[in-house]
């Protein structure tokens, strides 16, 4: 669909000169504008992402703790040691690394896919009108615009073993459970975790379905109708390829900010995360700023980054090709 | 456009640049030592009026929650910018210590505050490495002690305070039922557990660092101090389950409600007020020992703990630094601040001011003279409290959730947590 | 199409949980803004027994909540005006634009929404301390860093939202404008911008969110006078206790402007989604 010029006819960044007009855009003579409308951008994203994370890549190849915190320069170049012992899955380091990037795998597609399930569910029974579908919308909606840190912190709340309202509900009121459990510490604090993270990231799930729902016409149901399609063949056959642009956009954006979520894990339980809830941004904290060995921590990041790239691209490709085959 | 603008304006107004009236000024980061940071900000603030009436030098004070301390004291030492003059935990100080960051308080730069044998002895060997100049000098001591309902106690027919653990664990069934527990603990909390691994492993004849400063973690001594602490839940269970998840200070809560009959804890005594707690319904005894020590047992019941204060060696008003913290540590702001604070005084001549009488004090008192001891004074210090501390968090999981602790699991947690260090 | 009665029913029931699943934790802010302390440390009870507003009035002076609001408010705003315009300039290039770059442009850009915060944190610390040294604008401690700092971070999703937003308007608008002999920045203001106000809100709306609710950066970067809510409100549990009932208080005052804010944009929010995030 692009038409893209010929490297004969773009000006290298910052040097103007004359274009030679071949296509239709309006910036046939003017190309040098198009670098001038994007170099805030440009300044602000190397400033603040690119040469930061260069920084911290160059601080993953060096020896860097408290001694060395304070003067850089003296921090001795190590190589790839960093990467070495946090990849060394038979040592306690690497080991915990693993096990995090575990969790945080497990946590990822639990949550994105709850989260999907739930905002889809909720964008399709909301999609007729009904008396009482705006106040459901808003409400809906309202953790979503409730800051990290209160939702958080009401949830751990919540989840106090002894003084929680989940306990008080669980036990002495449905007396589904004899004993109280705990939630903010041991196996089900993975589980406490995840909810929160639904309960946080469902409604933009349901934000994005309910826009893509409006581009879909009333007439492909009214024929899906005729052919006389119940809900779950409707549902199948209209509402789900209908979603797919969004799905696909969707489902990348909730995976990339629950992998790197810090906020949700840090609050609840308050910088120190039972192993099975240790997502990896937490433990990558850790390391860093509560063992003050930056290097490791950095070579731990990048590891993270490189993940998340290859994930992404992947990803790309793979919805992109298949766009293209359909 | 222009709205934007006014705002920029607005956002670059939000903090004031210290050029110009530098030379003046100091910048003190505060911990959090009250009721909250506006309760401290209240406190401090007519004292550092008064320096500035003496001195014409002003102080800009902040109270930084001990949640941000550490890492805020971090970015200062790597960025050479921040405050001058701060507050930090003293078994910090060693860790501080390595970053080179801190001005060393040797003989010449200790006699500009008035001298090394102002300070009270335990409390100087705990701001810094043994054998160098220390990196700080102390503000408020602070010590263990045992705290214990009365009236529970004589509820339950109990005359005196446990002073063995095994006296612990026996009246602590006895005080046990109902509503009520026998002890409270901070079992999710790192460095409330890795202080009491250190008591405890005194007891029991361990260390946690060799003479190298090499991590000692798993040795048998030190797994059996550990064991022994987590017992009291696992064992015993003298300890409600839940506490293996409180990590914000929620024991000393309990044992304010009538929850939990002992505690232990440095100088509660002010927060148990601010949470309705009369001083006559508590008593305060010192920390237990083992009934039978161990070879090698030591007799220490406590951490000398306590707030130290140090100098940024990036400040440009050095002196001004060390006159206010001569000021701070002068007679009359250790008898006011730690009268407030509940603490005691760090340097030795107001320790006999009425202000210390009370018997809560005087328990603190006699501990940190006799049987206290500093943290190992070791540059991994802050990562021996986060390691050790949380794999004692792991162990009062396992113990509330009805998992057995074993030698063996005890053993498997220290391990690991040592070959973390590196 | 006509709904059966199984079908209106299961609507009703899922409909019922999902509100229920949202409800209860609001409602308990709620409930446990009116306890007391010792009610909010005590077993959880839905109603407050001894209701009381107490903790409303407590919170201003337990920590200094009034500043921190204005803070989060300066500095959300600021970086979500900054963001929406640079962003606004960006996709407008990438949209209309076809320049040698575009695709690498592009590619950085949704990148850097991938960088993990802790690898760039303590390197930007050291980039904005040494900047300040350099130049004497303060960005450590200070509104201006913070501002900037979140305007990247909201950026790479604001452009690349837009840039949907903006392929969407038809070209035929562009062009007859340009016939008219508006020059591209006249285009932009008078003919694209106009047509995006959605995406515009949208945008703007996601930007706010992000530096609204942002805790890591703010814990480090931030000092006593320009410490923003996320990190703030925290100061509610100090050395002595959690003022349970304080944090729930506070937590609903600050929350109600954003939240009714929010849902009253909600409208242009799913229309800028619709065409920007869609296509």
């Amino acid at each position: 669909m692009a038409t893209t010029t010929t490297s004969r006819d773009a000006a290298a960044p910052g040097r103007p000169r004359r274009a030679v007009p071949t296509d239709r855009s309006p910036g046939r003579r003017r190309t040098l504008l198009p670098y001038l409308l994007l170099a805030p951008a440009i300044v602000l994203e190397l400033a603040i992402h690119v040469v930061p994370m260069l920084v911290g890549a160059w601080m993953s190849l060096r020896e860097l703790t408290q001694f060395q915190i304070r003067d850089w320069s003296t921090a001795p170049f190590v190589g790839a040691e960093n990467y070495r012992v946090v990849l060394d899955v038979d040592s306690a380091v690497g080991a915990e690394l693993l096990r995090s990037f575990g969790v945080t795998v497990a946590y990822t597609v639990a949550s994105v896919g709850l989260s999907w399930v739930l905002g889809t569910t909720a964008a399709v029974l909301l999609q007729r009108p009904f008396r009482g579908r705006a106040v459901l919308r808003a409400l809906f909606l309202t953790p979503y615009a409730l800051p990290v840190y209160t939702a958080v912190i009401t949830w751990s709340f919540l989840l106090q073993r002894d003084t929680g309202l989940v306990n008080h509900v669980l036990v002495d009121q449905l007396h589904l459970l004899d004993e109280r459990p705990f939630w903010l510490i041991g196996e089900n604090s993975f589980v406490a975790l995840l909810v929160v993270s639904i309960w946080r990231s469902w409604p933009f799930a349901f934000l994005c379905v309910m826009a893509g729902l409006q581009n879909i016409p009333g007439e492909l149901y009214e024929a899906a109708a005729m052919d006389g399609a119940g809900f779950w063949r409707r549902l199948r056959a209209v509402t789900l390829p209908m979603l797919r642009p969004v799905n696909l956009v969707l489902l990348l954006v909730l995976f990339l900010w629950t992998f790197n979520d810090f906020n949700t894990p840090y609050v609840l339980f308050g910088g120190s995360a039972p192993e099975q809830a240790n997502l990896i941004s937490l433990h990558i904290y850790r390391s860093s700023f509560k063992t003050w060995d930056f290097g490791a921590g950095s070579a731990m990041s990048v590891l993270l980054l490189l993940f998340l790239l290859l994930v992404t691209a992947g990803y790309l490709l793979l919805t992109n090709r298949r766009r293209n085959d359909a | 456009m222009a709205a934007l603008a006014a705002a920029t304006l607005t956002a670059c107004g939000g903090s004031g640049s210290e050029d110009g009236t530098a030379a003046k000024t100091l910048t003190y980061w505060a911990s959090n030592q009250g009721a909250s940071l506006e309760a401290d900000k209240a406190i401090l603030q007519p004292e550092l009026d008064k320096f500035t009436q003496q001195t014409g030098i002003k102080v800009n004070v902040e109270v930084v929650p001990w949640s941000d301390l550490l890492n805020r004291l971090l970015t200062a030492a790597t960025s050479g910018q921040g405050p001058d003059v701060v507050n930090i935990g003293n078994t910090w100080s060693a860790s501080l210590q390595a970053t080179g960051a801190l001005v060393e308080f040797d003989d010449a730069t200790l006699a500009k505050v008035g001298g090394k044998d102002r300070f009270v002895p335990a409390a100087l060997a705990a701001a810094g490495a043994p054998g160098k100049p220390p990196a700080a000098v102390p503000l408020y001591s602070l010590a263990y002690a045992l705290y214990y309902n009365k009236k529970a106690f004589a509820d339950a027919g109990v005359t005196s305070p446990p002073s063995t653990w095994e006296q612990v664990a026996e009246v602590g069934r006895k005080l046990t039922g109902g509503d009520r527990w026998g002890l409270a603990v901070e079992g999710a909390n790192p460095s409330e557990n890795a202080h009491h691994a250190f008591t405890f492993s005194q007891q029991y004849g361990g260390e946690w660092f060799d003479s190298a400063g090499k991590p000692t973690f798993d040795t048998p001594q030190n797994v059996t101090a550990v064991k022994r602490y987590v017992d009291l839940m696992a064992v015993d269970r003298i300890v409600n389950p839940s506490n293996a998840e409180y990590a914000q200070n929620q024991s000393v809560s309990d044992f304010a409600n009538g929850k939990a009959a002992m505690l232990l804890w440095q100088a509660a005594g002010s927060n148990l007020k601010s949470q309705n707690m009369a001083p006559d319904a508590y008593g305060i005894a010192p920390v237990p020992f083992p009934a039978a020590p161990p070879a090698g047992g030591k007799k220490v019941n406590s951490m000398v703990a306590g707030i130290n204060m140090a100098v940024f060696k990036h400040t440009k008003n050095r002196d001004a630094a060390l006159e206010f913290v001569k000021f701070m540590t002068s007679d009359a702001e250790q008898v006011a601040l730690n009268k407030t604070y509940g603490s005691l005084p760090a340097v030795a001549t107001v320790a006999g001011d009425p202000a210390f009488a009370a018997p809560e004090q005087k328990v603190l008192q006699q501990t940190l003279a006799t049987t206290a001891a500093p943290l190992p004074q070791v540059p991994d210090e802050s990562t021996f409290e986060t390691l050790v501390g949380t794999a004692i968090k792991e162990l009062f999981a396992d113990a509330a959730s009805g998992r057995p602790v074993t030698e063996e699991s005890v053993r498997q947690k220290l391990t690991r947590a040592q070959q973390q260090m590196r | 199409m006509r709904e059966t009665a199984a079908e209106r029913w299961a609507r009703r029931i899922v409909l019922t949980l999902l509100a229920l699943f949202v409800l209860v934790p609001l409602y308990v802010m709620l409930s446990s803004a009116l306890k007391p302390l010792q009610d909010v440390q005590s077993a959880f009870t839905w109603w407050p027994r001894r209701p009381t507003t107490q903790a409303f009035v407590d919170m201003w002076s337990t920590v200094p909540l009034g500043r921190y609001l204005v803070n989060s408010l300066v500095v959300s705003t600021v970086a979500a005006v900054f963001s929406v315009t640079v962003a606004i300039f960006a996709a407008y290039a990438v949209s209309r634009y076809r320049f040698r770059g575009r695709g690498l442009f592009s590619v950085t850009v949704l990148s850097t929404q991938m960088f993990p915060g802790i690898l760039f944190l303590l390197p930007l610390f050291l980039i904005y301390v040494n900047l300040g040294n350099a130049t004497g604008i303060q960005l450590y401690a200070s509104r201006t860093g913070l501002i900037i700092t979140y305007l990247t971070f909201s950026l790479p999703f604001s452009i690349w939202m837009l840039v949907g937003y903006f392929d969407s308007i038809p070209r035929g608008l562009d062009e007859a404008a340009q016939v008219d002999g508006a020059g591209p920045l006249r285009t932009l203001f008078r003919v694209i911008l106009p047509a995006a106000v959605p995406g515009v809100v949208a945008v703007a709306v996601y930007a706010f969110m992000t530096a609204w609710g942002e805790v890591l950066f703010a814990s480090v970067m931030t000092d006593e006078g320009s410490r923003t809510l996320a990190v703030g409100l925290q100061g509610y549990s100090t050395q002595f206790n959690v003022y349970w009932n304080q944090v729930m208080a506070a937590s609903l005052v600050v929350s109600v402007p954003v939240v009714a804010g929010f849902l009253a944009l909600q409208r242009y929010f799913v229309a800028g989604l619709t065409a920007g995030a869609v296509k």
